[in-house]
């Protein structure tokens, strides 16, 4: 598993396009919802939890199509599920690659973000580090579900987030709640109930991934 | 792949047709000459029989698509795929037409069209679910692996339910104004009302078992069809 996990950061360190892409996305999208608030209203303190979290999630599916479609190019799925794996130690390689790829873009959508809407820094980031990990982890391992059964489609990068949005329903409302109440000063014991909601999803569709991820790459 | 390509033809088949047509125009006579004008809303209200008598349907169709796609990766018979497919398609259908009359209803009762009440969202968020899933089938180019990548959907759109239903009714809870307005509003005063009802939604449940009968059986032709196509084309 860390051999896969170890494969997919070479290559990712030798081009860095997921990253690079993950990254300029993730600012760009920060900057059309700056666009869509007017800049000096009230409402842009509202709207940020919200922002951030559309920013994350719209660069994040386009990053994970991108991770399963390397894999595709040149039949390195082939060879993968040659090896002598169990389907699901692949699944979980991928989650944690692309899980690793969103936070380290992650680091820098962050304090722009913070930047861009007059925030505090130190506080923002140490409240928003928590509900980050957990709902990243989550959308991960749904992602890269999605993203190996969208390979198997005919119209591939439209099918992800079709397929996904409807599902993660839950994650970004617990994200999204869970990010305003604590950047709103609210403490943590305040959101213990949506951080629960949180665990729960990851835990779900990480043992969904794991399970039926034999059934999805199945030829 | 033994599957017998003339189909029986057994009581349910010949019973369903007429029983829906009868239950049916029961329906129609009860609500539109027999049920008494509700006293608050007026006779708008006559909506909300046909209007939940879809939501059986639905949740039992929904039920059904998670059932059989349990059933699709366990067992690998094409006919619980066939089965789950037929639900999600017919499903949807009764979603769709429990959305919109709850819409009409809602305009004159509460003032709008749409309002982000908890079982509100829920609802919208299945139907994408399901549209997500008959899109899926569409699109995959191998039948037997959309088959499969279909069921791991909507096995987990199940498990998801419960996160779904969590998640949208912390969000809107805090605002229970409409459902304290629905339930009151829409107290089912007279014995009448109540019998309707029950008609209605019995009506409602023949029709979709009905059309839920026709149209497996139409995709288990379409694919004798497709079996003996191939058969032919393998000899030829």
């Amino acid at each position: 598993m860390f051999a896969l996990i170890w494969k997919d950061l070479q290559i990712e360190l030798r081009t860095k396009e997921t990253l690079a892409s993950l990254l300029l996305l993730g600012l760009l999208i920060l900057l059309v919802l700056s666009f869509a608030f007017d800049p000096t209203s009230e409402l842009r303190a509202t709207a940020a939890p919200g922002v951030i979290w559309v920013a994350v999630i719209f660069a994040g599916t386009l990053g994970m199509n991108r991770s399963l479609l390397h894999e595709r190019e040149h039949d390195c799925l082939h060879g993968l599920l040659l090896a002598p794996l169990d389907r699901g130690t692949i699944f979980l390689a991928k989650t944690a690659g692309n899980l690793l790829f969103m936070l380290a873009a992650e680091c820098v959508v962050v304090p722009t973000f913070v930047f861009f809407f007059n925030l505090p820094l130190g506080f923002t980031v140490l409240r928003l580090a928590p509900v980050l990990l957990l709902g990243l982890l989550g959308f991960a391992a749904i992602g890269t579900l999605f993203a190996a059964i969208s390979l198997r489609t005919r119209a591939r990068e439209v099918m992800l987030p079709l397929l996904m949005l409807p599902l993660a329903a839950p994650l970004f409302i617990a994200a999204i709640q869970t990010s305003a109440q604590l950047l709103a000063g609210e403490s943590l014991g305040a959101v213990t109930h949506w951080l629960h909601l949180l665990a729960a999803f990851d835990a779900v569709f990480l043992v969904v991934g794991w399970l039926s991820f034999e059934y999805v790459v199945e030829q | 792949m033994t599957e017998t390509t003339a189909r029986t033809r057994n009581a349910t088949d010949v019973l369903l047709p007429p029983a829906t047509i009868g239950a049916m125009m029961a329906a129609l006579y009860l609500i539109f000459v027999v049920v008494p004008t509700d006293a608050f809303q007026g006779p708008v209200q006559r909506i909300f029989y046909v209007h939940m008598a879809m939501w059986l349907a639905t949740f039992t169709a929904f039920g059904l698509v998670a059932l059989a796609s349990l059933m699709y990766l366990w067992r690998r018979a094409p006919e619980w795929d066939r089965r789950g497919r037929a639900a999600a398609e017919l499903g949807l259908l009764f979603c769709t037409l429990g959305l919109t009359t709850g819409s009409i209803w809602a305009k004159p009762i509460w003032g709008t069209w749409w309002t982000w009440d908890p079982r509100l969202t829920l609802t919208l968020i299945l139907w994408m679910i399901y549209a997500a899933y008959l899109l899926l089938r569409s699109l995959t180019t191998d039948p037997d692996q959309g088959a499969s990548l279909a069921a791991i959907l909507g096995v987990s759109g199940l498990l998801d339910l419960y996160l779904i239903n969590r998640a949208v009714y912390w969000w809107r809870g805090i605002h229970p104004a409409v459902l304290v307005q629905r339930q009151g509003g829409s107290g089912l005063a007279d014995p009448l009302m109540r019998v309707t009802l029950v008609v209605c939604m019995l009506a409602f449940f023949l029709l979709f078992l009905w059309l839920l009968r026709l149209r497996i059986g139409a995709a288990r032709l379409q694919d004798t069809v497709e079996h003996l196509r191939e058969q032919l084309t393998a000899s030829a």
